[in-house]
């Protein structure tokens, strides 16, 4: 459907010079081994025309999103004497992670319908639409997940960090913070003449947890009960053999 | 060196892990608590999600119990029929209290809660204990004033008596069971083994000599806490096993050294001190409820 848009608008607003995105990732697969600590991904590309650039300015705006999760946003009040969780809104869908790195400023780069269309800037790409009546501040709640999720770095608007030549080759990297949730990272890359899109690539980078990672993340959710027992199998044999190990060597 | 979680899915420096363990690991040596009110805490000061850190601690201090009550064993200071009877009412208030943890978890309340107990727990305990240990320090100076001792209480007026042999006690079943449930409630929520409360229940309430009290309150608390952990792992799938096996060594080690430094401290100079951390941990969660926090805002996952 995206695709289809994509390629009405090229054809309506640039009947002579379509304009078309190549692009490749370092690695399309990451892998959560027991010491991952983040990974960068470069991702690169180039501009396919058929005829001269045309005229205006050309930007490339490239997004990473995390696997898309209900949150719940909870806001703390001063109840009894203490601060607890008073009121919260559930955000329907929002991406465990978000980056959204441009050629120029955001805002200046894409028009507002065009954000709205295709969910490009951070708060489109959240969506929150069950707030319930009694909240009345519910954007309050948005912008608080934004702020949180941008502190931690698991959103970020990345304004002026892709590296454009020639109006053909681009690149720019993306760091994936230690905190990933695993799942597909849908890549999007967008190019863009005047604040409309003219050309939209699609990819995915794969997040995995593997190896170790991986069995007790399984173990844990499809055998919870043997799960469990191992817990505490290993708690046991390891206070047993700290006592043994101790007291051999007192003597 | 980062090592990232299965389950809490963060990622953490491991040798952080490994000094807290040693760390709570020799002040539970010294003072022979199981460290679990200090251990959960400090998870959550390293960003470990509560729910985890509540259910990876009870798989813990398994660990740390198992490893104690082998020395208590040895030494014959375990009322193996007390623990029993303590254990009916700890198995009955796990169960109630993992209820209890997953209904607030779901109203988003399960941080409050936990952090309320700690506050109300710690307080009473550590005030209590650093009272009492400033008196004994004032009576060994003159020795002339005696303690007065209460003898006959409720615990003696109750129905279903039975006879304790390694306590020398015959009292009531009922008062251990209620002691037994509450402590359980209470290691389900706070992710204790709640020894730290079993302790003076059994010495005031019940009666039961020291000298026998710290290894029944190991033997109980080992069911108690892995009957926990079994349950947290099957309802909530909160237990995570990289961070115990961490958590895990550092303790154990850890508490090894506690024990040789413990054992050139004096008796009222040690529970002073452990007085006085209880406080300065009960003093920093009631301060993160009283003040007003500069982020308002926080994100629960979930949303089933």
């Amino acid at each position: 459907m995206l695709r289809l848009t994509a390629a009405l608008l090229c054809l309506l607003a640039l009947p002579l010079a379509a304009e078309e995105v190549v692009a490749d990732l370092s690695k399309d697969e990451v892998a959560i081994t027991a010491n991952f600590d983040g990974s960068d991904i470069l991702i690169y590309g180039a501009v396919k025309r058929d005829a001269p650039a045309a005229a205006g300015p050309m930007e490339v705006i490239i997004t990473v999103s995390g696997p898309k999760q209900p949150v719940n946003v909870r806001k703390k009040d001063w109840r009894f004497g203490i601060w607890v969780n008073a009121s919260s809104v559930e955000v329907d869908e929002a991406p465990s992670f978000y980056a959204v790195a441009s050629s120029g400023a955001l805002r200046e780069v894409l028009s507002r319908t065009e954000d709205l269309r295709h969910r490009i800037s951070i708060p489109r790409a959240i969506r929150s639409v069950g707030a319930p009546s009694s909240v009345v501040n519910a954007a309050d709640f948005t912008d608080a997940l934004i702020r949180i999720r941008t502190r931690k770095n698991l959103y970020q608007q990345l304004d002026n960090a892709v590296n454009l030549f020639d109006e053909t080759l681009f690149s720019t990297t993306i760091d994936l913070p230690a905190n990933l949730v695993e799942g597909p990272y849908d890549t999007r890359i967008f190019l863009v003449r005047d604040g409309v899109v003219v050309d939209e690539y699609e990819t995915v980078i794969k997040v995995n947890k593997v190896g170790l990672e991986r069995w007790i993340y399984d173990l844990a959710h499809e055998q919870p009960l043997i799960y469990g027992l191992l817990s505490l199998f290993i708690a046991i044999v390891a206070g047993w053999g700290a006592s043994a190990v101790f007291r051999y060597i007192r003597f | 060196m980062q090592i990232y979680l299965p389950i809490a899915e963060v990622s953490v420096n491991a040798f952080l892990l490994l000094g807290l363990g040693g760390i709570v690991g020799i002040l539970s040596g010294m003072f022979g608590v199981g460290g679990g009110f200090l251990m959960t805490p400090l998870l959550f000061f390293i960003g470990i999600p509560p729910a985890v850190a509540v259910a990876t601690e009870a798989n813990q201090i398994v660990a740390s119990s198992f490893s104690g009550v082998l020395a208590h064993f040895k030494r014959r200071t375990v009322d193996l029929r007390m623990g029993l009877v303590l254990l009916v009412g700890g198995l009955i208030g796990a169960a109630l209290g993992v209820q209890l943890f997953t209904m607030l978890r779901e109203m988003g309340q399960v941080d409050l809660l936990v952090k309320l107990c700690y506050v109300v727990f710690l307080g009473i305990i550590g005030g209590l204990m650093f009272l009492e240990s400033l008196r004994a320090i004032r009576r060994s100076k003159n020795p002339t004033t005696v303690p007065e001792r209460k003898k006959h209480g409720l615990v003696h007026a109750l129905p279903f008596k039975m006879k304790f042999r390694t306590s020398g006690l015959y009292i009531s079943v009922i008062p251990p069971i209620v002691v037994g449930l509450f402590v359980g409630i209470l290691a389900a929520i706070m992710g204790v083994g709640g020894g730290f409360i079993m302790v003076p229940a059994m010495i005031y309430i019940l009666g039961m000599p020291t000298k026998v009290v710290i290894g029944t309150s190991l033997f109980q608390i080992i069911f108690v806490t892995a009957f926990t952990t079994l349950l947290h792992a099957t309802t909530n799938y909160t237990v995570d096993m990289a961070l115990a096996v961490l958590l895990l060594i550092g303790g154990v080690v850890g508490a090894q050294i506690g024990t040789r430094i413990g054992v050139k401290l004096k008796a009222e100079q040690l529970r002073i001190l452990l007085s006085i951390m209880v406080l300065a941990v009960c003093a920093k969660l009631a301060l993160d409820l009283l003040i007003e926090p500069s982020e308002l805002y926080s994100i629960g996952t979930g949303g089933h």
